[in-house]
């Protein structure tokens, strides 16, 4: 994956495959204590003990459990080679969080990527029935896009809409362009 | 709290509704992004870009567009599942934005098989 918007649409889709209705994405960026926080946070089905304990074995990837894969590994290696680590906390029923630490400024740190872009791959992917609460705080100040909020003004018009989905790419990135510079 | 400026999305939500009409109608067709680790790996969120930028560029309301996981072939991804009701379903294999646009074109427009883009006719499991 070559930036963490990218490892969030991969968790993102497990979570949805987990049978989610709600995921809460943060991102926190704090320059003073040099750290970046990616927390993923659903209401699926979760992990069962047996599959948490292979969740981050890059070497467990059965088609026929299908619960976790690739994805995880691969965003703990990326959250590793930045300094920093990965927690996962999940229970059978109970949802799943996925935690990444990163240190901000090291070299190692993949970029943020297309936010806008997975997220509105996201909402694609989970449909109607899936809820996304996407927020980013940086340095005190914050960026907050909630599907419950759009669908209320949306009325009878699906949020899926290729229309709606073309317009909040383009309200996601004006946001964060803001949040973003210094 | 800084939210997401919505006030324009009465403006998108008017646009729309006008054409939500056709929308709930039988729907022509059906695309499938292959969006498992290794498709997202590949590009596949930009293959699912280009397919909805595509639609609304042609104004084509009744095609359903989907995400699904890893076929179990993930050296040929990003693929895609073309499907027009009635007629079994088409998996186009190494896309590109351009290419997925051009399939657009000619499988739901046009009603004809990309075969040089085309791997195979069928279906694996989605959710």
């Amino acid at each position: 994956m070559e930036d963490l918007s990218l490892h969030i649409l991969d968790i993102g889709e497990n979570a949805i495959t987990a049978g989610a209705s709600l995921l809460r994405i943060t991102i926190n960026e704090n320059t003073e204590e040099n750290t970046l926080f990616l927390k993923i946070q659903d209401n699926g089905r979760g992990l069962d003990a047996g599959a948490m304990e292979k969740a981050l074995d890059p070497l467990y990837a059965t088609k026929a459990s299908k619960r976790a894969g690739q994805g995880l590994p691969m965003l703990a290696r990326a959250a590793r080679e930045a300094d920093g680590e990965l927690n996962l906390r999940s229970g059978d029923g109970k949802g799943t969080v996925v935690l990444a630490r990163f240190v901000l400024d090291h070299f190692d740190r993949k970029p943020l990527g297309n936010i806008a872009e997975t997220l509105i791959t996201l909402i694609a992917a989970g449909g109607l029935e899936v809820d996304i609460l996407y927020r980013h705080f940086k340095n005190g100040r914050d960026f907050l896009f909630d599907t419950r909020d759009v669908k209320e003004e949306l009325k009878e018009v699906p949020i899926t809409d290729p229309g709606v989905l073309s317009y909040l790419k383009e309200a996601v990135n004006n946001g964060l362009k803001n949040l973003l510079k210094e | 709290m800084a939210k997401l400026k919505i006030g324009d999305l009465e403006k998108i939500r008017e646009k729309v509704r006008k054409t939500a009409g056709l929308r709930q109608g039988k729907s022509r067709g059906k695309v499938t992004v292959h969006m498992g680790t290794c498709g997202i790996a590949a590009g596949a969120r930009g293959i699912l870009t280009a397919v909805m930028d595509q639609l609304e560029a042609s104004e084509i309301k009744d095609v359903i567009v989907a995400t699904s996981g890893c076929a179990g072939l993930c050296s040929r991804e990003p693929m895609a599942t073309v499907e027009i009701t009635g007629n079994p379903p088409v998996k186009y294999v190494d896309l590109t934005p351009e290419k997925i646009r051009k399939i657009l074109d000619e499988h739901i427009v046009n009603g004809n098989i990309v075969e040089k883009n085309a791997l195979a006719i069928g279906s694996e499991r989605t959710y």
